[in-house]
C-alpha cells in the first residue's frame, strides 16, 4: 500500500531522552523516533547550528540579543537536507485551531514538535520562567482522563505533563519570536546519510559562519564586538546596569540550555563523533581543543559571576580581555578546523 | 571539562532538576553528564530575577503612594516591561506608558482593561488592585 503523507508510523513507543538544548533535543528525538539513531550533538553539528551573534539593536528586556548558536528553527531546517527529511511546519491564527490540529496529529500516532514560551509552562522552575518564546518541546500523547498533554521537554530528565489551557497559552504567547502555535513533524522517514559528505559540508558551513560572515556582529568578529561593548561599560553609579549586561552574557552562555561553554562542549562531542563516522582522526584531536575553549568560556563566566556578587572588584577591562582571548582562540581554532578538512 | 568536574553545587534556581552538560567521561568520550547546577549560573539567574523583583517592589511603593497605576506593578510582576506588554497586548507603547498613570488608568474602558488582563494572564478585578 502506498504511504500517504501523514501515515509514517514509528516502530516503537516514544522514548524520552535528556538533552542540553531544546531544539537539538527535540529534533534528535524526532529523528530517532522514526528510526535513525541520532545524538543531540550530531543534530547540532549536522545543522551547522553553532555560532556567535551579538545584535545590540534587538533588545530583550532592555538587554541586547546575544546568542552562541544560530537563530531558532535553524536545526529544524538544517537537518532536512543531510537526512533527506521533509519537515512540515504549521502556524495558526487561533489557539482553538492550533489545539485541534495538534490533537488530530497525536490521534494519528505522530510525535509533534511545538514552539512555546517558557514563561507560561507551569512545570518549569519559577526562577527560570522568563519571557522567552522559542522553547521547543515534543508532544507525544494526551492523557485520556484529564486531557493533559504528555510532553517530552528535552531539558528535563523525565517526561512532563501540561494542562491544555496552559499549553495553549505557551504556544500562542506574543512578542519577540512569537510562536503563533508553531508545530512541526516529519513527512517521511530520515535516511542514513553518506557521512563522508554531509559532515565535512556541515563543518565548512560553521567555519564560514564563524570566520567569514560579512557582518561584524556574527562569528568571531561578534565576540570581538562584545568585548569592545564590555570594555566600554560605564562604572561608578551605573555599575548595577553594567553588571546586568555582563550577567546577561553569562546567562545566554550557561543557563540557557547550551550544555556548558555556550554549546562549545556539545560541538566538541559532535566533532568526536564525526571523527569516527568519517574516519578523520584529526577531528577528534580538534574536539579536545574545543573542550579547552569551552573551559575558558566557563572561566569567563566564573570571573563575571564573582564580580556581580562583589567577591572581586567590577573590572570591565579584565572581562573584555578574557572575551578578546576567546575571540582569538576561536579564530585560530576554526581556521585549523577548516584546514583539517582539506 | 571532565565528568568529575561537572558542578553538582545544588543550584536553587533549577528547582531540584538536573540539567544535561557535556563533559569528557572516564572512557575518554564526550557525553552527557547530569548536573545539579553551578554557583556561577545561580548568581546570574538570581541577578536577573532580583532585578525584576526590584522593579516590581519599586512599582508597589509608587502604587501605594498613588503615583503609579496598579498596571505598572502587575506588568513587572509578570516579568514584563512596557515594550513587551505593548507587544503582548497589542496596545501602542505610548498608550501603555500613559496607562501607568493612576488617574488615567482609573478611567480606562472595560475593553482595554480586559486586554491588559488577558495579556497578563489575570482577571480584570485582580488587575485593578495589588495583592
Amino acid at each position: 500500500m502506498q504511504h500517504t503523507r501523514t501515515s509514517i508510523q514509528a516502530l516503537r513507543p516514544f522514548h524520552h531522552q535528556h538533552a542540553s538544548h531544546c531544539e537539538s533535543g527535540v529534533m534528535s528525538a524526532i529523528v530517532r523516533h522514526y528510526g535513525l539513531p541520532l545524538s543531540e550533538p550530531m543534530a547540532l553539528g549536522l545543522s551547522s547550528a553553532l555560532s556567535f551573534a551579538y545584535l545590540p539593536f534587538i533588545k530583550l528586556g532592555g538587554l541586547p540579543l546575544v546568542a552562541y548558536r544560530m537563530p531558532p528553527r535553524a536545526i529544524i531546517r538544517g537537518l532536512q537536507k543531510p537526512l533527506g527529511l521533509t519537515m512540515r511546519t504549521e502556524t495558526f491564527r487561533t489557539a482553538a485551531k492550533g489545539q485541534a490540529r495538534l490533537d488530530a496529529l497525536l490521534d494519528d500516532g505522530k510525535v509533534v514538535g511545538l514552539q512555546t514560551s517558557v514563561f507560561w509552562l507551569p512545570y518549569f522552575p519559577e526562577n527560570l520562567r522568563f519571557h522567552f518564546n522559542a522553547h521547543n518541546v515534543l508532544a507525544y500523547g494526551r492523557d485520556g482522563a484529564n486531557g493533559d498533554y504528555l510532553l517530552s521537554d528535552p531539558v528535563f530528565e523525565e517526561p512532563v505533563r501540561c494542562a491544555a489551557p496552559d499549553l495553549a497559552r505557551a504556544r500562542f504567547a506574543r512578542g519577540v519570536l512569537a510562536p503563533k502555535g508553531l508545530l512541526y513533524y516529519p513527512d517521511n522517514r530520515p535516511t542514513e546519510p553518506d557521512w563522508h559528505k554531509v559532515i565535512p559540508a556541515a563543518i565548512r558551513k560553521t567555519v564560514r559562519i564563524m570566520l567569514r560572515t560579512p557582518v561584524p556582529l556574527i562569528g568571531v568578529r561578534g565576540i570581538e564586538r562584545v568585548a569592545r561593548a564590555v570594555e566600554r561599560l560605564p562604572t561608578g553609579d551605573k555599575v548595577p546596569q553594567s553588571k546586568l549586561f555582563v550577567g546577561h552574557l553569562v546567562r545566554m552562555q550557561e543557563e540557557i540550555g547550551t550544555g556548558g561553554g555556550g554549546f562549545r562542549y556539545m560541538y566538541a562531542s559532535f566533532l568526536e563523533e564525526a571523527a569516527a563516522h568519517c574516519t578523520r582522526p584529526a577531528l577528534g584531536e580538534l574536539a579536545g581543543e574545543l573542550v579547552e575553549i569551552g573551559d575558558s568560556w566557563r572561566e569567563f563566566a566564573l570571573a563575571a559571576a564573582r564580580m556581580i556578587r562583589d567577591r572581586d572588584p567590577f573590572d570591565p577591562g579584565r572581562l573584555a580581555g578574557l572575551l578578546r582571548g576567546q575571540g582569538a582562540r576561536e579564530k585560530d581554532f576554526f581556521g585549523r578546523l577548516e584546514r583539517a578538512l582539506a | 571539562m571532565d565528568a568529575n568536574e561537572v558542578p553538582q553545587e545544588g543550584n536553587t534556581t533549577l528547582g531540584g532538576q538536573r540539567k544535561a552538560m557535556y563533559a569528557r567521561g572516564a572512557d575518554g568520550h564526550i557525553g552527557i553528564v547530569p548536573s545539579r547546577g553551578w554557583e556561577a549560573e545561580e548568581i546570574v539567574t538570581l541577578q536577573a530575577v532580583e532585578e525584576l523583583e526590584r522593579l516590581a517592589a519599586d512599582a508597589h511603593r509608587r502604587v501605594s503612594a498613588g503615583t503609579a497605576s496598579a498596571l505598572e506593578y502587575h506588568m513587572y510582576k509578570a516579568r514584563m516591561d512596557v515594550t513587551l506588554l505593548s507587544q503582548v497586548s497589542g496596545i501602542w507603547a505610548w498608550r501603555v506608558r500613559r496607562h501607568l498613570r493612576p488617574e488615567i488608568f482609573a478611567r480606562l474602558r472595560p475593553a482595554l482593561l480586559a486586554r491588559y488582563a488577558e495579556a497578563l494572564g489575570m482577571r480584570v478585578d485582580q488587575l485593578k488592585r495589588m495583592d
